[in-house]
């Protein structure tokens, strides 16, 4: 008897229930960090890439994709870790944007990740940026960068100079 | 600021179409003639990002302000990264049965094949931040250089970390230029920073017979078409921050790719490796 595989969309469904360790209110599939569900035979390939190198979360993501896989009565899995192309937060989906925001975080703005185009990265080095990072409390503009580094490898730290609250900016990438 | 080097955007969709086209199975890495030198290469790829991430991550918890200490960890934390891509391939490439941990943690001073200038102590703050600008200068290039490589999983790789890299020499180069432009304690500190370091750069460029032979695979860049970017990056950001470039000789210092370290790597190797070494096989 040959079971009946669960359909690839099925699949997605069930992975956009699994969140982000780290930022729980977006999940892995509106992170775009899921790149390829596909039936190879009767085992399921799920293909992850990385945010960062070194996210101590990769493994973490990958194991909670297991159980939640697993839960849903897949035993025949491969999970597989795809390098290439490799992420950028341009795949963070519109949803998301708005949930990191609720959740205090500033999304991504496109286009200025540190590989993208010179001008913007020489605007942003000589300080002279028009790039606009919004408070995600108050909805200021009046806002500026403490350190490009945050509290997890996607993030930059930045300050609200009207509710001088301190905030994450999910950095592009 | 300095003009530093465009970040151009590897071209990644023709980068995913060769890896899916090669669909895992990279020609260089079952190539049997190759396999001595490029796994060495892969060594010092995955050993220098190890041994300047394990200096880096000594910082950890102890770094001048909040920012810097979470800045350091973070960079550290992506060579560590790039640590396990490069180490991992290696250990594909032997084919011995060994894995990126084991070649990481079971490999002892001599087998280590990063650069001189990356075991160095940590030094002062100055120290730590000129030779993190030094090497992420080169490093840059050379991972620019490296997406372009005729081993798609060589690319790949070289692809994911440049992104990382970049971040790493935006802030190393506008921390260079603004303690270098800084107060008189924090300009002495970080010529003399310069001053000691300047004699280990050179081993970037100094090609031996595993650096020729994988830039004759294509694997790899020529070391010596690498220089002249790495000196324009380097003029650009010491003029900006006031800096006098040393007059002394720029490779007096080698032999750490070869395996000939200084007494330095042997103790970051008794601190890292000494849990795998006293309870081996030990995982949690």
């Amino acid at each position: 008897m040959t079971a009946v595989l669960p359909s690839t969309e099925q699949v997605w469904d069930w992975l956009g229930e699994v969140p982000d360790p780290e930022i729980p209110v977006v999940s892995v599939t509106e992170l775009g960090i899921v790149r390829e569900v596909r039936w190879e035979g009767e085992t399921l390939l799920v293909a992850v890439t990385p945010t960062y190198s070194g996210c101590p979360a990769t493994s973490v993501i990958d194991l909670m994709i297991e159980t939640r896989l697993r839960e849903k009565g897949i035993s025949d899995l491969r999970l597989e870790r795809r390098l290439s192309p490799p992420w950028t937060t341009d795949w963070v989906t519109d949803a998301a944007r708005d949930k990191l925001r609720a959740y205090g975080i500033a999304p991504p703005v496109d286009g200025t990740a540190s590989d993208g185009l010179m001008a913007g990265r020489a605007a942003r080095l000589s300080g002279r940026s028009n790039l606009v990072i919004a408070c995600p409390r108050c909805g200021s503009s009046h806002t500026e960068r403490v350190s490009q580094f945050g509290s997890t490898p996607c993030k930059a730290s930045y300050r609200c100079r009207d509710c001088l609250e301190p905030f994450d900016y999910f950095k592009c990438h | 600021m300095p003009s530093l080097p465009d970040a151009a955007t590897p071209d990644v969709v023709a980068l995913a179409e060769r890896a899916a086209a090669a669909q895992g199975h990279d020609p260089h890495v079952a190539d049997v003639a190759l396999k001595p030198a490029f796994f060495d290469w892969l060594c010092r790829m995955g050993d220098n990002s190890l041994v300047l991430g394990h200096r880096i991550s000594e910082w950890c918890g102890h770094g001048p302000v909040l920012e810097e200490d979470i800045a350091l960890a973070n960079t550290a934390l992506d060579l560590i990264g790039h640590t396990q891509m490069w180490l991992g391939l290696a250990a594909e490439v032997e084919g011995a049965g060994r894995d990126a941990d084991q070649l990481a943690f079971l490999r002892d001073a001599m087998k280590f094949r990063n650069l001189k200038l990356l075991e160095l102590p940590n030094g002062d703050m100055a120290v730590t931040l000129m030779r993190e600008f030094l090497f992420d200068a080169f490093h840059y290039e050379l991972l620019t250089a490296l997406t372009r490589s005729s081993s798609p999983r060589v690319a790949e790789i070289a692809a994911k970390a440049l992104k990382e890299v970049s971040y790493h020499l935006e802030r190393s180069s506008d921390l260079v230029v603004r303690l270098g432009d800084g107060t008189e304690e924090s300009h002495a500190r970080m010529q003399a920073a310069l001053n000691k370091l300047w004699p280990y750069t050179g081993e970037m460029f100094a090609a031996d017979a595993v650096d020729d032979a994988v830039a004759e695979a294509g694997i790899a860049p020529a070391l010596a078409d690498l220089l002249p970017l790495w000196q324009r990056t380097v003029a650009e950001v010491l003029d900006e921050a006031t800096l006098v470039q040393p007059e002394q000789r720029f490779d007096a210092q080698s032999g750490g790719k070869q395996g000939r370290h200084t007494e330095h790597l042997g103790y970051i190797l008794a601190e890292m490796q000494f849990l795998q070494r006293a309870y081996p096989g030990a995982s949690w």
